[in-house]
C-alpha cells in the first residue's frame, strides 16, 4: 500500500489535532504514521458494505435525568490546577477572531 | 501467616481475628513498597499518611466489630482513577501535578467497602501500551525477572501485587490493558462486561473500549474486589442498569459440563510454542475438571487489531483534546499566540506514542477517510461482536492464550510499534464486542508466567470466575511468587 | 434596501435558541444568566478529566414541543455526535451535538412578506447540542479570560432550507421563530442575554441561474437588525465582486456593525474538518410513543390557530385577533375573560386597551396582571346587564387595579355604583335642565344635534355618571319634541 500520509497530510492533521508540526522528527512520525496504517489496512480487503457500524459495544439506550439542579460548585478546588486563572477567569493569549 | 503474598480471604479472615491489624498491614505494605519499589518503579505516588489514617480508622472499625467487607485492607489503584485531592497523573507529564477534585466512582465504592489506598500505580501514559515503557515516570519492571516488561498498560497495579506490595490493586482494559499485565505478573485479572463498573473519575482513553476491573491473586479475590467495583452510576450513561451477583458465594460451584470453546484463529502463527504448551495443558485441566472443549470459530478476529487501531485513536484523539493547557495540566512557557499554547503544551505534555494516537485517530476520522477507516473499523467490530454472540449459543466460555508470549526484555519492541500493538491479538476482540473476560495464570513458559484468557458472554463475569476458581483449586500457578531478591 | 437587478439572492438561517431549562444539557449544573465568571461551571462544563456527560429530559421535550408545532418529524431515535474542533471556550476540544439523527426533522413556518403575501419557509431540521462559553476581551492586556458559565447550556438549532429570498424575509421568519419559540415558552426569548443567535447563510445568482452560487456564513448574529443589516452588507459585497468579474470563495464571516461589514474569520476557521463521530460516552436517545403523545396532547393550542378561532368564531378584528394570539399567557387571559363575560369584543377592547396600557404603564407582564380574569369578566357582565355604565366601569377598573376590591359587584353595591335607569328619577333632572338653559334647548330643538351631548353630561354630572347614558339621550329627545 503507498503511504497514506505524506509530509503535507502531517501538517494537515498536526493542525487539526493542535500538535507542534516539527520538521526535524516529520520523516520519524511519517514513517511510524504509515506503518499503523498499514496494519489498519488490513481491514479493506473485507466486504462489509451491508454491516451497520457499530458505534457502542452495546446497543442500548440512554437514560435521561431530571432537569435538576444537582452540582454544588467549588470553584476553588476546581481551579486549583489552572496555569493562569484570575478574577474567576482562564486565561489564553489574546483571541483574534 | 506471611502477610506478603496473602489473598484477600486470608486478610479479611485475619483481620477480623485480629491476628493482624489494618494499622500493622498497612506498615507492612508500606515498607515493602519502600524497599522494593525503587527496583520495579510501580508506584507514581504513595499515600502514606492518608493510607495510615485510614488504617487506624479501620481498626476502631473492626475493633467495635462493623467491619465491612474490606475493611482494612490495603490495595493500590492505577494512576488513572481520581481520587479527590489527590494527584492523579495519568502517567502523562501533561497531568503531572493534577490534583482530582472528585474520585472515581469505582474508588468510591472501593472506599465505602473499608479498602485503603496505598497509593498510585504507574501505567501507559494514558493507558496507551502494551509494555509500561510508555510512562512519563518511567518504565516499570516484572517482579519475575526487573529485565523484563511487566506488560501494559497496567503494568503498575500488575508489578505491584506480583511483587506483594499490596493485597489487590485496581486496573483499566481498553484492548487487553488489565488482562496481558495479569498474564505476564502471573495475576489473575478481570476485564468486565463493557458497562459493568463506572468510568466516572476514570481519565478516558477510548470511551467505548474502556473498562475497570480488578487485578489479584485469586479468581476468589478477583470475585471480591468486582463485587465492590460494580454497578450503576447516573454519571456514567454507558454504565449497565443490572443487579451485581454475588459473584463471590457462586464461583464453589462445580463445572462439570462446562462447555469451553477454543477458538482457532487463537493459535496462529505468532503464538510462541512454549505458550501455546502451556494453553492446552491448561485446556487438559478443564476436561480433566468435567468440561467439554469444542472447537469454534471466531473468523473476524483477524482484523481486530486493525479496527481497534481505528477506533481507539480515533476516540482518544477527542477525549485528548480537553488537555489544552487552559484549565488545568502542563502550559507551555511564554505562548506567543494562541495556536502556540495548544501545540507547545501539547507538544511538550504528550509523549510520543500518545501524540502517534492523536493523529491517526485525527487521520480516520478525516473527511475523505472516514468510511474507509472510522466507519469500516465501526462495521468489523459489528462482525466481531457477531461472531461473539453465535459462539455463545454453543459454548459457555471461550478459552486461548491471553497473549502471544510470556514477558519480554524492555526495550526489545520498542522501536518496532506493529509487534508491540500485536502483544493485544487476542484481547483486543473482547474489547470490541464489550464482553467480559480475564487472564489467569497457567503452567509457566522457561520460567515465566503465562496467562489463560475466559471470554465470557455479556453479564457472565460469573461463569468466568466460577471456571477460573475451579481451575485454581486444582493448580497451584497462582500461588507461585516471585523471587524476593530483587 | 432593494435588491439589483438581475440578481437574486438565497438565504438559509441557522437559529441557535438556548432552551430555558433549570439545568444544562449534559450536566447538574445552574443555567442561570449573568452569574461571575465560572461559577456556573461544574467539573462537566469545565471538561475535566474522566468527568462524563449525562442527558437532561427535558431538553428532548421542548425539541419535540417545537418540532410537533412546526409539523415536522420527530425522529424516535436521536444520536449525539462529536464536533472537534479546539477553541478556548470549547472546554472538551469537541461540541457534542447531533450530526446524522436529530431530534427534528422538516417541518415548516409561515411567515407574511413585505407585500403582506404569505410565505412557506421549509425548516430542514432542528438538533439538540451544547453552547459554548464566552471569551471576555480587554480584562487584562494581551489576554483572553475565558467564562464557562455558559458552556452546557442547552441549544436548539434551528436550521432552514434556503427558502429565505431578502433581508426582510429573515427578518420576518427569525421573528416568526422567535414568537413561537417564546409562544412555546421552550426559550425566552432574551435577544439582549444571547438566548437567540443568527448565523445566515448567504449566497447570490444572477436572476437566470439555475444553481446557489458560492455561500458565506455569518456567524453570530444576535438581533434582528444586525440580521437584516449583515444581510444587506454582504449581499452588496458579492455581487459587487461578482460584477467586477471576480470570484468568491465559501467562507465564514463576521458582521461589525460599526463598520458595516462583514469580514472573513481567521481563528476559528482555519481548520473546518470537524471529524464529527458518534459520541462515545453516550447512547442513543429512544423516545417513547407515550412521550411524544403526551406532548403532542398537552401542546398548546398555536398563534394561528388561536387567531383564527378569534376571527371566526369571536369575530374580532384581524389586529385584534393578531394581538390577543401572540403571546400565550396573553390569549389564555383573554380566552378566561371571555368565558366570564361571555362578550369578546367587549373583552378584547378592555384587555387589549385599559389593561395592556396599565401593565404597560407599570411594566408588568400579563402573568403578574392583579386583576384576575373572572374579576374583569364579571365587569364586563355588569356593562352588559346595564347595572353599570362604561363610565362608572373605569372606575371599577381602577379600584380593581388598585385590589381596593375584589369583586366589580361588591364594588359597585357598596359605592352604590348602579346605573339610574329609572326614568322617574331622571325626569325631574332633565325637566329643569330644559328650564335653566332655554336657549341651548332651543337650539337643539331647532336641529343642533350637538347640544344634545351638553345635556347628557349634565345628566351624567348631576348623578355622577350613574345614569344610563341611551336612557338619558331618549329623556331628553321625547322631553324637546313634547314641548
Amino acid at each position: 500500500m503507498n503511504d497514506l500520509v505524506n509530509e503535507k497530510t502531517l501538517v494537515e492533521l498536526s493542525t487539526l489535532a493542535a500538535l507542534p508540526f516539527e520538521p526535524e522528527k516529520s520523516k520519524a512520525t511519517l514513517d511510524a504514521l504509515n506503518e499503523v496504517l498499514a496494519l489498519v489496512g488490513q481491514m479493506q480487503s473485507l466486504d462489509i458494505s451491508d454491516v451497520a457500524p457499530l458505534a457502542h459495544p452495546l446497543e442500548r439506550h440512554q437514560t435521561l435525568r431530571a432537569d435538576t439542579v444537582t452540582e454544588i460548585i467549588d470553584a476553588s478546588a476546581l481551579s486549583q490546577n489552572a496555569p493562569l486563572y484570575e478574577a474567576g477567569l482562564y486565561f489564553v493569549p489574546k483571541v483574534i477572531e | 501467616m506471611n502477610l506478603n503474598f496473602a489473598t484477600l480471604t486470608d486478610l479479611q479472615k485475619a483481620l477480623r481475628n485480629r491476628d493482624v491489624s489494618a494499622t500493622e498491614l498497612t506498615q507492612h505494605y508500606l515498607t515493602r513498597i519502600d524497599a522494593l519499589d525503587p527496583a520495579l518503579n510501580s508506584f507514581i505516588s504513595i499515600q502514606a499518611e492518608a493510607a495510615l489514617g485510614a488504617a487506624r480508622r479501620a481498626d476502631e472499625r473492626l475493633a467495635r466489630g462493623d467491619a465491612r467487607p474490606l475493611t482494612g485492607i490495603p490495595i493500590a489503584q492505577k494512576d488513572i482513577f481520581c481520587l479527590q485531592g489527590q494527584r492523579t497523573t495519568a502517567g502523562s507529564k501533561m497531568l503531572g501535578n493534577f490534583i482530582a477534585p472528585y474520585t472515581a466512582t469505582c474508588s468510591e465504592k472501593l472506599a465505602d467497602a473499608g479498602a485503603i489506598t496505598l497509593g498510585k500505580t504507574n501505567m501507559d501514559e494514558f493507558a496507551m501500551g502494551s509494555s509500561n515503557e510508555n510512562s512519563y515516570f518511567g518504565a516499570v519492571h516484572n517482579p519475575w525477572d526487573p529485565k523484563l516488561i511487566p506488560g501494559g498498560s497496567s503494568g503498575g497495579s500488575a508489578a505491584a501485587v506480583a511483587a506483594g506490595l499490596c493485597a489487590a490493586s485496581t486496573g483499566t482494559d481498553t484492548g487487553g490493558s488489565i488482562r496481558q499485565p495479569a498474564a505476564m505478573c502471573g495475576l489473575t485479572g478481570l476485564k468486565p462486561t463493557y458497562g459493568r463498573i463506572s468510568r466516572w473519575g476514570m481519565i478516558a482513553f477510548a470511551s467505548s473500549l474502556d473498562q475497570a476491573g480488578p487485578m489479584t491473586r485469586t479468581a476468589q479475590d478477583a470475585a471480591i474486589l468486582l463485587e465492590h467495583m460494580a454497578g450503576h452510576d447516573p454519571r456514567d450513561s454507558t454504565s449497565l442498569n443490572e443487579p451485581v451477583p454475588n459473584f463471590s458465594e457462586d464461583i464453589g460451584k462445580n463445572i462439570k459440563g462446562l462447555r469451553i470453546g477454543v477458538c482457532r484463529e487463537f493459535f496462529t502463527e505468532g503464538l510462541d510454542p512454549a505458550v501455546e504448551r502451556s494453553i492446552r495443558e491448561a485446556l487438559a485441566v478443564y476436561e480433566s475438571l468435567g468440561a467439554t472443549l469444542v472447537d469454534i470459530s471466531l473468523p473476524h478476529t483477524p482484523y481486530s487489531v486493525s479496527a481497534y487501531y481505528v477506533i481507539a485513536p480515533a476516540e482518544c484523539s477527542a477525549n485528548l483534546a480537553r488537555l489544552d493547557g487552559i484549565r488545568y495540566g502542563h502550559r507551555c512557557l511564554d505562548p506567543e499566540n494562541l495556536q502556540d499554547l495548544y501545540q507547545r503544551s501539547r507538544g511538550e505534555g504528550f509523549g510520543e506514542e500518545v501524540k502517534k494516537r492523536i493523529l491517526v485517530g485525527t487521520f480516520a476520522l478525516s473527511a475523505g477517510y472516514f468510511d474507509a477507516f472510522y466507519n469500516r473499523a465501526q462495521k468489523i467490530r459489528r462482525l466481531i461482536k457477531e461472531d461473539f454472540v453465535k459462539a455463545f449459543e454453543q459454548v459457555d466460555v471461550i478459552a486461548g492464550p491471553t497473549a502471544p508470549t510470556p514477558a519480554f526484555p524492555l526495550g526489545e519492541k520498542a522501536s518496532n510499534p506493529v509487534e508491540m500493538y500485536l502483544q493485544d491479538i487476542f484481547t483486543i476482540s473482547a474489547s470490541l464486542a464489550g464482553v467480559p473476560a480475564m487472564s489467569i495464570p497457567v503452567e509457566f513458559a522457561n520460567g515465566l508466567p503465562v496467562g489463560l484468557q475466559l471470554i465470557g458472554n455479556y453479564l457472565q463475569e460469573g461463569s468466568l470466575l466460577q471456571a477460573a476458581h475451579q481451575f485454581q483449586q486444582e493448580t497451584h500457578w497462582h500461588t507461585l511468587t516471585p523471587p524476593e531478591a530483587l | 434596501m432593494s435588491i439589483p437587478a438581475g440578481w437574486q439572492i438565497d438565504i438559509g438561517l441557522e437559529i441557535h435558541a438556548q432552551l430555558n431549562t433549570r439545568s444544562k444539557i449534559f450536566s447538574g449544573a445552574s443555567t442561570l444568566f449573568g452569574q461571575s465568571p465560572n461559577s456556573q461551571a461544574c467539573a462537566i462544563d469545565l471538561g475535566m478529566p474522566g468527568v462524563l456527560p449525562s442527558v437532561n429530559a427535558e431538553v428532548f421535550k421542548k425539541a419535540v414541543e417545537f418540532g410537533l408545532s412546526i409539523g415536522a418529524k420527530i425522529n424516535q431515535e436521536s444520536r449525539f455526535d462529536r464536533k472537534n474542533y479546539f477553541y478556548p471556550d470549547l472546554p472538551k476540544g469537541y461540541q457534542i451535538t447531533q450530526m446524522d439523527h436529530p431530534i427534528v426533522l422538516g417541518g415548516e413556518l409561515n411567515i407574511l412578506t413585505s407585500d403582506g403575501t404569505a410565505k412557506i419557509i421549509r425548516v430542514t431540521r432542528a438538533h439538540l447540542e451544547e453552547d459554548a462559553g464566552k471569551s471576555i476581551h480587554d480584562f487584562k492586556p494581551g489576554l483572553t479570560g475565558i467564562d464557562l458559565n455558559r458552556a452546557g447550556t442547552p441549544l436548539l438549532e434551528i436550521v432552514s432550507e434556503p427558502d429565505i429570498k431578502n433581508a426582510e424575509e429573515a427578518v420576518a421568519y427569525a421573528k416568526a421563530i422567535h414568537q413561537l419559540l417564546t409562544y412555546l415558552e421552550i426559550c425566552d426569548g432574551n435577544m439582549a442575554e444571547g438566548s437567540l443567535r443568527f448565523d445566515a447563510n448567504i449566497s447570490v445568482r444572477r436572476q437566470d441561474a439555475e444553481k446557489l452560487g458560492t455561500r458565506s456564513e455569518i456567524k453570530n448574529l444576535n438581533s434582528f437588525r444586525f440580521l437584516e443589516q449583515a444581510i444587506h452588507f454582504e449581499t452588496e459585497r458579492q455581487i459587487s465582486v461578482l460584477e467586477a468579474g471576480g470570484t468568491l470563495v465559501q467562507d465564514t464571516r463576521l458582521f461589525d456593525p460599526d463598520r458595516h461589514e462583514t469580514r472573513s474569520m481567521r481563528s476559528k476557521e482555519t481548520a473546518t474538518d470537524y471529524r464529527y463521530f458518534p459520541e462515545p460516552d453516550l447512547l442513543p436517545v429512544m423516545l417513547t410513543t407515550e412521550f411524544i403523545e403526551e406532548i403532542q396532547s398537552s401542546l398548546p393550542e398555536l398563534p394561528s390557530k388561536r387567531a383564527q378561532r378569534y376571527q371566526t368564531a369571536h369575530e374580532l378584528s384581524t389586529s385584534d385577533a393578531a394581538l390577543l394570539s401572540q403571546d400565550r399567557r396573553l390569549g389564555d387571559y383573554f380566552d378566561a375573560v371571555l368565558t366570564f363575560s361571555g362578550n369578546a369584543k367587549s373583552a378584547a377592547n378592555w384587555v387589549r386597551g385599559d389593561l395592556l396600557s396599565k401593565l404597560k404603564e407599570h411594566e408588568l407582564s400579563i402573568t403578574a396582571c392583579p386583576i384576575s380574569p373572572k374579576h374583569l369578566g364579571e365587569m364586563i357582565q355588569l356593562i352588559d346587564q346595564g347595572v353599570i355604565s362604561g363610565k362608572i366601569a373605569k372606575e371599577v377598573f381602577g379600584a380593581l387595579w388598585s385590589k381596593q376590591t375584589e369583586s366589580a359587584g361588591d364594588y359597585v353595591r357598596q359605592n352604590q355604583l348602579e346605573q339610574v335607569s329609572d326614568a322617574s328619577a331622571i325626569e325631574p333632572l332633565v325637566d329643569a335642565l330644559i328650564t335653566e338653559n332655554p336657549k341651548q334647548a332651543a337650539d337643539l330643538r331647532a336641529g343642533k344635534d350637538k347640544l344634545l351631548g351638553f345635556f347628557v353630561g349634565k345628566v351624567m354630572q348631576a348623578t355622577g355618571g350613574k345614569a344610563n347614558p341611551q336612557q338619558v339621550n331618549d329623556l331628553i329627545r321625547q322631553k324637546l319634541s313634547e314641548v
